[in-house]
């Protein structure tokens, strides 16, 4: 079985948000393999550990997205790509990096993609969707279980709390939402192996792609951070005269009651 | 310059979600004094289609099928693909709930277009239609506009004003039957985990627990308080790892990103992850033991005491509240 996981460099989430010259300031941040990318990650191998199979991470992006693929190779996947844009693209959006995808997957014989279902950076939650369109293959978002039976593969996918079972057939794109696994630590020998592992690096021009053929549909045109919560009132007195004093205070100051 | 919109109305348990609403009113700002055609795929949905014309459509298309019951992404992009190809439209709105975040980027491809997802405001400045939506789980915020042509965006619940309702305004209700076939995906089953209607992305009130809540039991406490406002019940990692609750009740920067009008922070510390998923909320109450819990830096009102004796007592309050009512 071919296995391909879509994966993001992102921002680790203890990082604060900050600003300078209007851009988001990357200097001195932490970044990982977005949380739902680490689940799409443990899935893949999960599988190959089951039933056996060739795992490929791929992602998009610049020269230090080598060390996230680094770590997926470390927890058991077989190889990596990075679509490397950075000296051909300066612009991107979820239209940009899905084509690219598209357009290195197309001629591989895959049986199952999987993906976050959303990067905690972007948060657009597009481009796994995008890919499985542009591949013409069916997709299932948010699952939080998969199990696969020969061509058959069962799914139970997260729909705002409830659960939907569903029944689909390979080959099949998924996005992973938390809880659909636990993501290991790389181990110490995984992490000797993994720096063996073959990592193949691509440019546009290996995909026989121009700049316009994936020319962003949106632009950003600016970042702002939100006005900063000021600490409000704590309530003092008897607990339930503090009670009363914040149903009313709900009710007459902030008008939410 | 005026733009014929088309929204697509959302419904749950027979009834429209307020993001149909609140997506034709985003319709109405980007049409510029377009046309706003609504937009309703499901079995029965006629009886549905007029309340998105007293909300602010000037007409609805419906398609109605038996495979429309239940959303799949093949059969609902099959119906609107079939819409879009008849109307043309210039700009797509639809909410940017589970089924807009499904159903959306497949459509953009087959269209090819671009897709502004999850936002929470729209303005027209200088002839550009500029759409604001959260980034890094609302840590921060980008405005982006479309280099082409086609507009298509999903707008979050809860953050674009739904326009008063008007029962006088009428409008025309359109039939189409285009063909649904070679479905990929089958939904065998739906195990509904939520309580009653109220969704944490839809939710007015979010009552939300921490590690302070200690148990799976705890919870239910909460969600007492939850009834009483027609709130929903959220959660913080800590619970969801504890294993106190579903992993789908997560508020934070994994989790859902929620912004209702009042959050009840019971039990939470406030980590900077829980922090993205919940400080844009409108108005944040914070009851905690710790009156040094981080919580507190953000939360309008705050109460330093322990939630047991804290939550059941506001839970009488809002009772009397309600009773007075």
């Amino acid at each position: 079985m071919n296995i391909y996981v879509l994966l993001k460099r992102t921002f680790d989430t203890e990082e604060k948000i900050t600003l300078s010259n209007g851009q988001i300031n990357e200097e001195g941040a932490e970044f990982i393999i977005n949380p739902y990318d680490e689940y799409a990650v443990e899935e893949a191998i999960q599988i190959k550990e089951e039933h056996g199979a060739n795992v490929t991470v791929v992602t998009v992006g610049g020269e230090e997205a080598e060390k996230q693929l680094r770590t997926a190779l470390a927890m058991g996947a077989d190889q990596a790509v990075l679509i490397n844009t950075e000296e051909d693209i300066d612009e991107a959006d979820q239209y940009t990096t899905a084509k690219i995808i598209a357009e290195y997957l197309k001629e591989k014989e895959i049986d199952l993609i999987l993906a976050g279902n959303v990067a905690i950076d972007g948060g657009s939650g597009q481009v796994g969707p995008r890919v499985a369109e542009l591949l013409n293959i069916p997709y299932v978002t948010t699952i939080i279980d998969l199990q696969i039976d020969g061509d058959r593969v069962n799914l139970v996918r997260d729909v705002e709390g409830d659960e939907e079972k569903i029944e689909a057939t390979l080959p099949l794109l998924v996005t992973a939402q938390q809880g659909l696994n636990e993501p290991r630590y790389p181990s110490l020998p995984g992490i000797m192996k993994a720096k063996k592992k073959p990592l193949e690096e691509l440019e546009l021009d290996d995909l026989d792609l121009d700049e316009e053929d994936v020319e962003a549909k949106t632009k950003r045109i600016e970042i702002f951070l939100p006005s900063e919560r000021q600490a409000g009132k704590i309530l003092e007195g008897e607990l339930d005269e503090q009670v009363k004093e914040l149903v009313s205070l709900l009710r007459n100051e902030a008008k939410v009651i | 310059m005026t733009r014929k919109v088309l929204v697509m109305g959302e419904w749950k348990e027979g009834s429209l979600r307020n993001v149909s609403f609140e997506a034709i009113s985003a319709g109405k700002t980007i049409a510029e004094g377009g046309e706003v055609v609504g937009l309703l795929l499901g079995e029965t949905v006629k009886p549905l289609a007029e309340s998105l014309i007293h909300f602010g459509a000037d007409r609805v298309v419906i398609v109605e099928d038996e495979q429309l019951a239940k959303y799949t992404t093949d059969a609902f992009s099959q119906a609107l693909m079939a819409v879009i190809e008849k109307e043309n439209p210039d700009a797509i709105v639809m909410g940017h709930t589970a089924l807009g975040k499904d159903l959306s980027p497949k459509i953009a491809a087959k269209l090819d277009t671009g897709l502004i997802s999850d936002v929470t405001s729209i303005e027209i400045e200088g002839g550009n239609v500029v759409f604001t939506r959260p980034i890094y789980s609302g840590k921060a915020f980008e405005k982006k506009i479309f280099t082409d042509e086609k507009i298509f965006v999903t707008i979050r619940p809860n953050n674009i004003p739904s326009l008063p309702k008007d029962e006088t305004r009428t409008g025309d209700i359109t039939s189409l039957s285009p063909e649904i076939k070679d479905l990929r995906t089958v939904v065998k089953e739906v195990v509904r985990k939520t309580s009653d209607g109220v969704d944490l992305s839809e939710a007015k009130v979010i009552v939300a627990g921490g590690r302070g809540v200690k148990s799976e039991e705890g919870f239910q406490v909460l969600q007492q308080l939850a009834d009483v406002l027609g709130g929903a019940v959220g959660a913080s990692r800590g619970a969801c790892d504890a294993g106190y609750c579903d992993y789908s009740l997560q508020i934070g920067q994994t989790g859902k990103v929620v912004t209702p009008d009042l959050y009840i922070a019971c039990g939470i510390s406030g980590a900077i992850q829980h922090l993205a998923g919940m400080s844009n909320s409108k108005v944040i109450v914070a009851i905690n033991k710790d009156p040094e819990a981080n919580i507190f830096k953000v939360a309008d009102y705050g109460i330093v005491g322990d939630l047991f004796e804290v939550v059941p007592l506001l839970t009488e309050e809002f009772k009397k509240l309600k009773v007075e009512a």
